[in-house]
């Protein structure tokens, strides 16, 4: 049966690159024993992926696993034995049932919220420059990849915005076709606030991940696919 | 006092997170920490990690590995002191590793003193640093760790303020080139006499005493060294004249610690677990201490004697707890010599009709190739993509009867004749070169026992059913004399010569019918040459080291980071010859820098084998007779095990 997992990563946890968080999830699959299904062959895999890997640095409460089990006990008792085993910072906070041929978390994830907050107070009228900064039609950023770089118009990719408090809620484009990271758009907005970036110098965290319903267009969370085992 | 290890509760479990309010904050930023390669390294919170309340504990203990994170987490050693330490609720034991470059520029960039992964605090605030020295060429990473700590590199100069530094592990067994670092080295087996060390500092502390009654007290821990006690002599030739006591308490001889009763000790059923993907990924299950086989060249098997196994069904308990507890998906078998253990068999098929059906993979090192362990490959390893290891050590018979390496050519050709009956392709061999009375026909016949290897191939896997062409990788060492062994008074050679001989078994692989099927790599000279003189070297050498380490070495046993002109710059600016060190025959009668260790096998035990090395004989294994070496006096292990 498929199952989707959403869970959190706070803390130190956040140094923990996707890969490694990959080998502990297999890890806790075996602490909790879970009863994944394995791949076949001499050096046999455990069958899952995630939804969309987190930059190194970042935090979220939004991060999505599917896994291939072949039985499961209720999502309170799989929830419970699973974060017996975890690592402070990491805590699954639901455990679904997905129809059979639903399409993976990875291949249809389309967009990401997330919540930046600076470490340091910004300028005076920041909210301003941001009002200015998102009513722009077009943002252009130098996007750089292996090979080149090229100029991308981001705003597109901006689906929502607005202040929470001293913080900036934002929704993404996230996924393999589309894809903004936060970090590409403070560096943007900083520019056009005639100021430099700092890494580092917001907290980035990430609360929820969609994929779009094909008929009327609408975001909707990737736990919204799938049922509790009662 | 090993009889402790069951008696003490078991304080690790469930206590990763201490109750109380304390709360660690980590010790680097986050902008800090993302400038490094792998900030995993440095964060602790790992699976298992012990976590206490820094108030309600009496002594903090710091355990380094001198090297880097994934290194360091892989050694089973330091699992077992961990968890020992742990298990008494007034002591708190953290980890350390060597800062990767990265992180050493940016910690003295800075000047954050390095600190411990659990409690994030500086080691400086430790009462105690233990740092298990593995290998040689960790030397200036040891320096690295006390400079980057901000603690003295000298005991002379540590005042009360300061941890106490420990070493042990291998190494200690010739501690003289780096004595003058430590305050005190544990020479032995970990497990024994470190409570007693605990309490003695605890005494000491409550009763208001400093450093120096501290160290005088422990002196007579048996075991225990302090250089500081110690005064050493030389002739006018640079040999060692005299090495005597200069405190009253401390013994002219410290006696190596060990566990007599394997039963009687501790295991960790929680072992860490990384988040990186260390070296050593799996869990280790460690099945018996010592070597009966008395391979002349190799310190292990002399220093570790005598062989005491573990215990069957304890060890079949360990192997489904650690499991159970790590959530590894491997299992590895650790000894010196697997083949030697009286239950394999038993523990073996346990293990695979146990976790074979789970996914969980069952490694074997170090296991002799006969039908058993060809069998048992087979049943847990792809053998297409597995290939199977030799250590035949050397070319020849003649050779291979000088260093007791009891492997003869038949039972290697009859053991590939079967590996590849069984499907494997691809064999790899062991060998050194640089052996004491080696010739040109010892050199030569590396590459002809390789060839042989190859031809055994073509001989009994018909055309049909080969594979494409057999693959034989041999590789050569250059052996390094080491302390406590029957071949620790042997010349070395030089760079050029190690080179030479290189050069030789490469042109001779050349030269073989099967040649297309032969690879040959051999190790750096020139880390053998420094290794020979780290390894057997006296307290002056600590100059070098101290100059190395300044002229920048560190990461010694990486070669990318491994700087030759620096290190024969600081034998330079220390004034010392390496050729005194290296391309010396000591004569049996030399006091040797070591000597002052016992290690329970008698220096006339070591010169009788050195003779019988010379005479090219053989000598039975401790199975098969008693060769009276000297450590039936601990009064335990494979010395006593007719009179059960």
């Amino acid at each position: 049966m498929k199952i989707r997992i959403k869970f959190k990563k706070t803390g130190s946890m956040k140094f923990i690159g996707h890969l490694d968080v990959m080998r502990y999830f297999q890890k806790v699959n075996r602490r909790a024993g879970v009863d994944i299904a394995y791949s076949g062959g001499f050096s046999p895999h455990q069958l899952m992926s995630f939804a969309s890997p987190l930059g190194l640095g970042l935090t979220s409460e939004g991060e999505y696993l599917d896994m291939e089990l072949l039985s499961s006990e209720s999502s309170e008792n799989m929830i419970e034995r699973m974060n017996a085993v975890m690592a402070e910072g990491m805590e699954i906070i639901s455990f679904l049932k997905l129809p059979e041929h639903t399409k993976t978390a990875m291949s249809v994830v389309v967009a990401a919220d997330y919540l930046l907050t600076p470490e340091k107070a910004l300028w005076e009228d920041w909210k301003e420059t941001a009002e200015h900064f998102f009513a722009q039609k077009v943002i252009w950023v130098r996007k750089k990849t292996k090979k080149s770089e090229k100029e991308v118009d981001i705003r597109p990719l901006v689906y929502r915005w607005h202040f929470d408090g001293q913080s900036l809620f934002l929704t993404l484009a996230s996924g393999s076709a589309d894809n903004l990271k936060p970090e590409l758009l403070l560096e943007a907005f900083f520019q056009y606030a005639g100021k430099v970036y700092e890494p580092c110098s917001f907290s980035i965290h990430r609360l929820e991940l969609y994929a779009r319903e094909e008929e009327s267009g609408r975001l909707i969370p990737l736990s919204d696919f799938g049922e509790k085992i009662l | 006092m090993a009889s402790q290890g069951k008696n003490h509760p078991d304080h690790s479990r469930g206590t990763e997170h201490p109750s109380g309010k304390y709360k660690r904050k980590l010790a680097l930023s986050d902008q800090a920490l993302l400038r490094v390669e792998k900030p995993a390294r440095y964060i602790g919170g790992e699976i298992n990690a012990v976590m206490k309340d820094p108030d309600e504990v009496d002594v903090r203990f710091a355990m380094c590995f001198p090297d880097v994170y994934e290194i360091g987490m892989s050694h089973l050693g330091i699992q077992i002191l961990y968890d020992m330490f742990n298990r008494r609720e007034d002591v708190w034991c953290e980890r350390v590793y060597s800062p990767w470059l990265d992180m050493d520029r940016l910690l003295r960039e800075e000047k954050i003193p390095l600190f411990t992964l659990e409690s994030q605090a500086p080691v400086k605030e430790m009462d105690f640093l233990g740092i298990t020295i593995q290998y040689e060429m960790c030397y200036t990473n040891i320096l690295q760790i006390l400079d980057l700590s901000g603690i003295p590199l000298f005991s002379s100069e540590r005042g009360e303020e300061s941890p106490i530094v420990i070493g042990g592990g291998p190494c200690a067994y010739n501690p003289e080139p780096i004595a003058e670092f430590f305050d005190l080295f544990y020479i032995g087996e970990g497990e024994t006499v470190y409570y007693d060390l605990i309490d003695l500092y605890q005494k000491t502390q409550a009763a208001g005493e400093g450093r120096q009654a501290f160290l005088e007290q422990a002196a007579e821990i048996p075991g225990i060294y302090v250089p500081a006690f110690y005064e050493v002599e030389y002739h006018e030739d640079g040999t060692l004249k005299a090495m005597r006591p200069n405190n009253p308490h401390a013994p002219e001889k410290v006696v190596k610690q060990l566990v007599v009763d394997m039963k009687e000790t501790f295991y960790p059923e929680k072992p860490l677990v990384p988040y990186l993907k260390a070296t050593q990924d799996r869990v280790v299950l460690e099945i018996q201490r010592g070597c009966i086989r008395g391979c002349r060249f190799c310190q292990a098997g002399m220093v570790y004697r005598p062989v005491r196994e573990r215990d069957l069904e304890e060890l079949k308990q360990y192997a489904v707890k650690l499991l159970e507890n790590t959530g590894h998906d491997e299992i590895s078998l650790s000894s010196l010599s697997s083949s030697d253990y009286t239950h394999l068999k038993e523990l073996v098929s346990f293990l695979i009709e146990k976790f074979g059906e789970k996914d969980v993979n069952i490694s074997l090192p170090s296991l002799r190739i006969d039908a058993f362990s060809l069998d048992v490959m087979s049943r847990v390893q792809d053998v297409k993509k597995s290939s199977l290891t030799f250590a035949p050590e050397a070319g020849s018979q003649r050779m291979r009867n000088v260093i007791n390496k009891g492997l003869t050519e038949e039972e290697i050709l009859s053991g590939a004749a079967e590996a590849f009956r069984g499907g494997w392709n691809k064999v790899k061999l062991y060998f050194m070169l640089g052996l004491p009375t080696e010739a040109e026909e010892d050199i030569e016949g590396i590459a002809a026992l390789a060839n042989r290897v190859a031809g055994v191939y073509y001989e009994v896997v018909p055309k049909e059913a080969r594979q494409g062409r057999v693959q034989v990788n041999s590789s050569t060492s250059f052996f390094i004399p080491k302390p406590f062994t029957p071949l620790q008074w042997a010349s070395m050679f030089t760079k050029e010569e190690y080179l030479d001989k290189a050069r030789k078994v490469n042109d001779a692989m050349k030269r073989q019918l099967n040649h297309k099927s032969l690879r040959y790599n051999w190790h750096e000279a020139d880390v053998s040459v420094l290794e020979g003189v780290l390894a057997r070297g006296d307290r002056r050498v600590s100059r070098v080291i101290l100059e190395a380490y300044r002229l920048g070495c560190l990461y010694d046993s990486w070669s990318e980071c491994f700087d030759n002109d620096k290190w024969m710059a600081a034998f330079e600016a220390a004034g010392l010859e390496i050729d005194f060190y290296n391309l010396r025959e000591r004569s049996l009668e030399e006091l040797l820098p070591w000597d002052f260790i016992d290690t329970g096998v008698t220096k006339e035990f070591l010169k009788r084998e050195w003779k019988r090395a010379m005479e090219g004989v053989v000598t039975p294994n401790c199975r098969v007779s008693c060769q009276g070496c000297g450590v039936r006096k601990f009064g335990g292990g494979v010395c006593f095990e007719d009179q059960d």
